[in-house]
């Protein structure tokens, strides 16, 4: 007897929630100078990236809820961008952090510094930072980043496209199969 | 009133108070942002006083906390060199330097001449803003 394939039977995942519009990369900048907060924010706006910007690694934490609060709200980060010097915790002591925390640790992670220091460059590339910019970070630097980003991202989303192809045909030649 | 703008603006680099950061600056003006250069200029004299204002104090106690002076330099040629300040760029670098070694008079010097070209800056830029409007 032909076994009815109903819906509910089949796994196919729908959830490319985790994928942000491939236009819009939501960028969270961090930065204790006032002045290179504006800069690159409007760096980033400049190359059509949804920017969140903080002053500290600790309100960085904060706003991802790393802090042991545990207030994040559902959004999604696509790119951090840390300025290296700052008071109290370091970029690189942020860069650890995101890296330690299984939520967050796949969120490419930049350093951006105006020391041009290659231990502390090997540091960081060791730690997982998806790279390493020297200030004054150029409008090339950030095209450059997001291009390679949304390559990444679009690679993955060809992926579960082609995933669910594979799953449709394979749905289709299984009712083929029980003549429905 | 163009033509006065184009004048300051060259001036400006002829003389080297600012470099081609300036101009990344304005390549990130547009229509919807047009005063964007004007804004960070802004931020940059309010910060850069706050900056000059601890050094001061710190200059005044006597006691040269090199630690702490190089950190206040740091943040100040920082963001001198986003807003393309090259003179006051140069000296903060000059005063580190004096402050790597301990020398206590090459930072007076320095600094002073660093708040003479700041000072100088913000005039002529405040000049070339309001020709710019």
């Amino acid at each position: 007897m032909a076994e009815v394939l109903r819906p509910e039977m089949l796994d196919i995942s729908n959830d490319t929630s985790s994928l942000a519009s491939p236009e819009l990369l939501h960028v969270l900048a961090v930065d204790d100078s006032i002045v290179d907060r504006k800069f690159i924010e409007r760096l980033l706006r400049v190359s059509s990236c949804k920017v969140t910007v903080v002053d500290s690694a600790t309100r960085a934490l904060q706003y991802l809820g790393l802090d042991g609060d545990n207030s994040s709200v559902g959004f999604q980060i696509n790119l951090i961008m840390t300025d290296y010097s700052m008071p109290g915790m370091t970029g690189y002591e942020l860069l650890k952090k995101i890296k330690e925390s299984s939520a967050f640790r796949e969120i490419p992670v930049v350093i951006m510094s105006s020391e041009n220091i290659l231990p502390r460059i090997d540091r960081c590339l060791e730690e997982g930072a998806e790279d390493f910019l020297l200030k004054p970070v150029k409008l090339a630097d950030v095209k450059r980043l997001r291009d390679s980003l949304m390559k990444a991202e679009e690679r993955v989303f060809k992926n579960i496209m082609h995933k669910r192809e594979l799953e449709a045909n394979d749905i289709y030649s299984q009712l083929k199969r029980a003549k429905i | 009133m163009q033509r006065q703008v184009a004048l300051i603006k060259q001036s400006l680099f002829d003389q080297g108070y600012l470099d081609e950061q300036f101009i990344e600056l304005e390549e990130l003006q547009d229509d919807a942002n047009p005063n964007f250069v004007e804004e960070v200029a802004t931020l940059y004299f309010k910060d850069s006083a706050r900056l000059i204002s601890n050094i001061e104090q710190a200059l005044e106690r006597g006691s040269f906390d090199f630690n702490r002076l190089d950190n206040y330099m740091h943040q100040f040629k920082g963001s001198s060199t986003s807003i393309g300040a090259s003179k006051v760029k140069t000296e903060c670098t000059m005063f580190r330097e004096y402050c790597r070694v301990g020398n206590a008079e090459g930072c007076l010097r320095t600094f002073k001449q660093l708040k003479k070209e700041h000072a100088t800056l913000r005039k002529k830029l405040e000049q070339y803003f309001q020709a710019s409007k």
